[in-house]
């Protein structure tokens, strides 16, 4: 056992855990943060996709005690209050999700990409970068949309900050 | 049309709990004193059990229990069932072995489980399962169709000789012989459906709890059709009567078909939870998953199609081996009978169809229902044996189609189903005019000059959802009836709450269902909760599969809400001192016509509940309601063209556009529609290019992760051009017919004609991958 202390959305915690844990684990199981998902057991589908020091980081690729000292974010952290991160607005709004499993992950990813694109995203970067997130509903045809859309409203937000 | 009625693609009401992270999955769940299980699993495709030594993992840390199959059958858990009888050619009934949900004596798939741990943590319970010493003798496995019917096989099973599960057939195979005799053009073709793997991003679970007080259990599980479960492990698998039973069916992460089924691994924790008097959960990790979530497809056919001098097709032969895989899973033995070989018409006259199925057992996953079920082989089949006889007659395909479709409705196809409604022409019509059909000669030529090789496929499906009617399905060897049942419950504050034996796991219920008041009632969806998943909550259900939800739970709701409607009337009358005839509902509330007389939707429930000033003789309350059993299945049809354009030096495809015309009837929330479509075409587009689930020769599955089993990624996919044409299906209120496995039932058709179309070889197999095309251009064995 190891004592991990992390800033989760914001808070200071201090968790003792296995050695073994993984990041989302420690989310999951200790945190209750079960908004962050498993969907494979080989870092391949993106569903445990969470910010770590403000990068898109698949929390199952990563040891709790890897994370120490860092500051996490998961998809209950991105919303202020009530009013929600524009890329969950967009999510809503253009039927990004169908089941919302993988929705989690597909949005902190998104909002990476949207941060690091700034306003010159196009459908094929997007598709290119969403690579790492799989989706079985979508079809991924309105989770493009969303991002584009997201992508759009948060470079208006920027503009006026 | 309020706004937030028929026809409005209002946002979804679940989603908010989704982009927060709020959903309710089962492996969210914690209970008081949780212990975690973990499989043991057969690494062997067939190989006898001779022994199982538990000793030394007992005694590792956190282990509560470890069970074997021995365990389980000593105990009397009934063996897992088919629920749809076939009967062969010969009259004889299905030959089905045994199937215990642990294997006591022997292992025919791998990842079969032969024993389970329980334990404090899901670590304590992987750790002790390394320790458990299970001796195994293999045997010789049978790793697919060819190998299970060659003569001298080695046997699954002791009841089903040579591996064959029936041998059935539908149609008239003399007329059909008669049309081939006097044919102009006989078209052949071979071809394989692959075998795929669902895949649902949520993997299955389970939490089992025992109240030894009450001697009821829980069971919060990943579930499509939570109250069949309920009657399955009831009256089959003698876990608990159902009334000492719930099943509880949350948010569920997609299902897709696999999540139809009661699986060993439910009724397992059911059985441990009380044997080891602790909560128990057990959740799939995505390898697990791909060894033992029913699979789907996997058929070989071969076809042949008669025609006369005209092109007017005569007659269809075709012969079909499915896999099954190891065991008979719930619904299978109906997948590739009553829902393959009954679409074989397609959207086309044809006289004349005899088609032949050998169901075979293997030593592979069982294969069951996957997203179509049955009709997405009905529809690659005919629709890429349309494209080889245009070819070959050296016509259009899409005027050899035209020449063939089934213009007068209600038709009666040689093959059971009548078709009621349905404008063909009208969807392919739209389709080529969205693609600009008529400008594809040129683009092809220009990607020749830029050294491309550019195709178009056509595809024009049809398919069957909502099955019914129930006597007809039991006539036909089903177990259940296939009825929906809803209750509408108007609370006496006005708000409204709708119990929906249908289960969401991504179509979006909430939000449809709730526009179905909001359409009659006039009141804001916000006012409208549905309730379901649960069957403590709510009556028996069929649950969700089939493209069924809105024609036949849909359906039930609206008769429901007609008792509804009908009582509160009468008593919004005798508030207003008017009579019954003149009530009208507007915006909430209940109308005098004619004059200013109203009362709003909340006092006629509060009167309805205070029964303080009722008619005379009327019961208190409001609430109704309706179990609807439809009178024929819906008739989705459509037509997707697909254009893309072949690397000849790599064999890799690049899509250029992909549009789909689908008729889904009315449409009640066009956004949520279109989203089926999209999620449908892109499996449909991902077994043509991408997906397959493949065995070596020993029965081991060599694609058993994301790592080595392709699924489709966003950049895999185009944007698709959706566009809608209609006619209402006469068979329901609403007019509305299934929309959610159109996608998946017409895309690899397309797919394929499109390349076979580029490349000007039609020998090419899927999943079409630019290994394979490559080989398919220039020459070589696939």
């Amino acid at each position: 056992m190891s004592r991990v202390e992390l800033k989760i959305n914001g808070n200071a915690v201090s968790v003792d855990v296995e050695d073994r844990t993984l990041l989302v684990h420690l989310l999951r199981e200790n945190l209750n943060l079960t908004g962050t998902h498993v969907g494979c057991d080989t870092s391949q589908c993106g569903a445990c996709t969470v910010h770590i020091d403000g990068r898109a980081v698949k929390s199952c690729t990563v040891l709790a005690g890897q994370a120490a000292g860092s500051s996490v974010t998961s998809i209950e952290g991105i919303a202020k209050g009530d009013e929600l991160h524009p890329m969950q607005a967009a999510f809503r709004d253009n039927h990004g999700l169908q089941c919302g499993y993988c929705t989690p992950g597909m949005i902190m990813s998104a909002i990476d990409i949207a941060h690091r694109y700034g306003g010159k995203l196009d459908e094929e970067t997007v598709r290119h970068e969403l690579e790492g997130n799989i989706c079985r509903c979508t079809g991924y045809h309105n989770i493009v949309k969303s991002v584009l859309d997201a992508a759009g409203r948060m470079k208006v937000l920027q503009a006026a900050e | 049309m309020g706004v937030e009625g028929i026809g409005a693609s209002v946002v979804r009401k679940e989603d908010r709990r989704f982009i927060t992270g709020k959903g309710r999955y089962v492996d969210d769940i914690k209970l008081v004193g949780l212990t975690h299980a973990h499989f043991i699993r057969s690494p062997h495709a067939h190989a006898r059990v001779k022994s199982i030594d538990s000793s030394a993992a007992m005694k590792m840390p956190g282990v509560v229990g470890v069970l074997t199959g021995q365990q389980i059958v000593d105990d009397k858990v009934g063996n897992l069932i088919c629920g749809w009888a076939i009967t062969s050619k010969d009259g004889s009934p299905m030959k089905m072995g045994a199937w215990p949900a642990m294997a006591p004596e022997t292992v025919r798939f791998v990842g079969q489980a032969v024993a389970v741990v329980i334990a404090e943590t899901k670590n304590q319970a992987r750790d002790a399962a390394e320790a458990v010493v299970v001796d195994y003798e293999e045997l010789q496995a049978v790793p697919d169709i060819r190998a299970a019917i060659k003569p001298g096989a080695p046997q699954l099973h002791p009841e089903a000789p040579g591996n064959v599960v029936y041998d059935w057939h539908i149609g008239d195979e003399a007329a059909v012989k008669g049309t081939f005799s006097r044919a102009a053009n006989v078209v052949t073709l071979d071809l394989t459906n692959n075998r795929l793997v669902p895949n649902a991003m949520e993997p299955r679970a389970a939490v089992a709890e025992y109240d030894a007080a009450e001697e009821h259990y829980t069971l919060h599980t990943t579930s499509q059709n939570p109250h069949v479960a309920r009657l399955v492990l009831s009256a089959f698998y003698n876990i608990a009567p159902e009334h000492k039973l719930r099943v509880v069916a949350p948010d569920v992460g997609g299902g897709f078909g696999s999540k139809i089924y009661i699986y060993p691994e439910e009724m397992v924790a059911l059985w441990a939870s009380k044997k080891v008097g602790r909560p128990i959960k057990w959740t799939s990790d995505r390898t697990e998953a791909f060894l033992t979530d029913h699979h789907g497809r996997d058929h070989i056919s071969k076809a042949e199609m008669a025609f006369d001098k005209d092109n007017k097709i005569l007659g269809l032969r075709v012969k079909t081996h499915a896999n099954f895989g190891a065991y008979m899973s719930l619904f299978s033995s109906a997948v590739p009978t009553y829902l393959y070989a009954t679409l074989l018409s397609g959207q086309y006259v044809i006289p004349a169809i005899y088609a032949e199925v050998m169901g075979v057992y293997t030593n592979t996953t069982p294969v069951d229902a996957y997203r179509g079920a049955g009709r997405p082989e009905a529809s690659y089949l005919l629709e890429r044996m349309i494209e080889t006889a245009a070819r070959q007659l050296k016509v259009d395909p899409t005027e050899l189609r035209r020449k063939n479709f089934i213009t007068a409705f209600p038709y009666q196809t040689p093959v059971i189903m009548a078709y009621d409604v349905g404008d063909f022409g009208a969807s392919l019509d739209a389709a080529m005019k969205a693609i600009d059909y008529a400008g594809f000669a040129g683009r092809k030529a220009k990607a020749k000059s830029e050294g491309k090789l550019r195709g178009i496929g056509v595809s024009c499906y049809i398919e069957a959802c909502g099955i019914a009617p129930s006597k007809a399905v039991g006539s036909l060897g089903a177990g259940v009836g296939l009825w929906e049942s809803a209750e509408v419950r108007v609370n006496p504050v006005g708000t409204i709450e709708i119990l929906t034996g249908s289960h969401s796991h991504g179509q979006g219920h909430e939000t449809t269902f709730a526009q179905l008041i909001s359409e009659r009632l006039g009141v804001p969806i916000s006012q409208v909760q549905i309730v379901h998943g649960d069957t403590d909550k709510v009556q028996f259900g069929m649950g969700t599969y089939g493209s069924r939800s809105l024609t036949v739970g849909g359906t039930a709701i609206i008769k429901a809400m007609e008792k509804v409607e009908a009582k509160a009337k009468k008593i919004a009358a005798h508030a207003l001192e008017a009579s019954e005839r003149d009530i009208v509902i507007e915006n909430g509330e209940f109308k005098v016509t004619g004059t200013d007389k109203s009362i709003a939707l909340p006092m006629v429930a509060l009167a309805a509940y205070t029964a303080h000033n009722l008619p005379d003789g009327m019961e208190p309350g409001l609430k109704e309601t309706a179990f609807y059993d439809p009178t024929n299945f819906t008739f989705p049809a459509g037509a997707y063209i697909c254009e893309l354009e072949v690397d000849p030096g790599t064999g890799k495809t690049s899509f250029v556009n992909f549009v789909a015309a689908d008729d889904f009837g009315r449409l009640i929330n066009p956004m949520i529609v279109e989203g089926q479509v999209h999620g449908g075409l892109a499996q449909g587009i991902g077994q043509a290019l991408l997906e397959g689930a493949v065995y070596d020769s020993n029965g081991q599955p060599v694609t058993a992760s994301f790592m080595d089993y392709a699924m489709p990624r966003a950049d895999d996919l185009p944007s698709f051009k959706l566009s809608h044409t209609t006619t209402l299906c006469p068979g329901n209120p609403l007019g509305v017919k299934g929309c959610g496995e159109a996608g998946a039932i017409g895309a690899s058709a397309a797919v394929i004609n499109a390349i076979t179309d580029a490349i000007g070889n039609n020998k090419l197999e899927m999943p079409a991958t630019p290994d394979r095309v490559w080989h398919a251009i220039h020459g070589k064995a696939q």
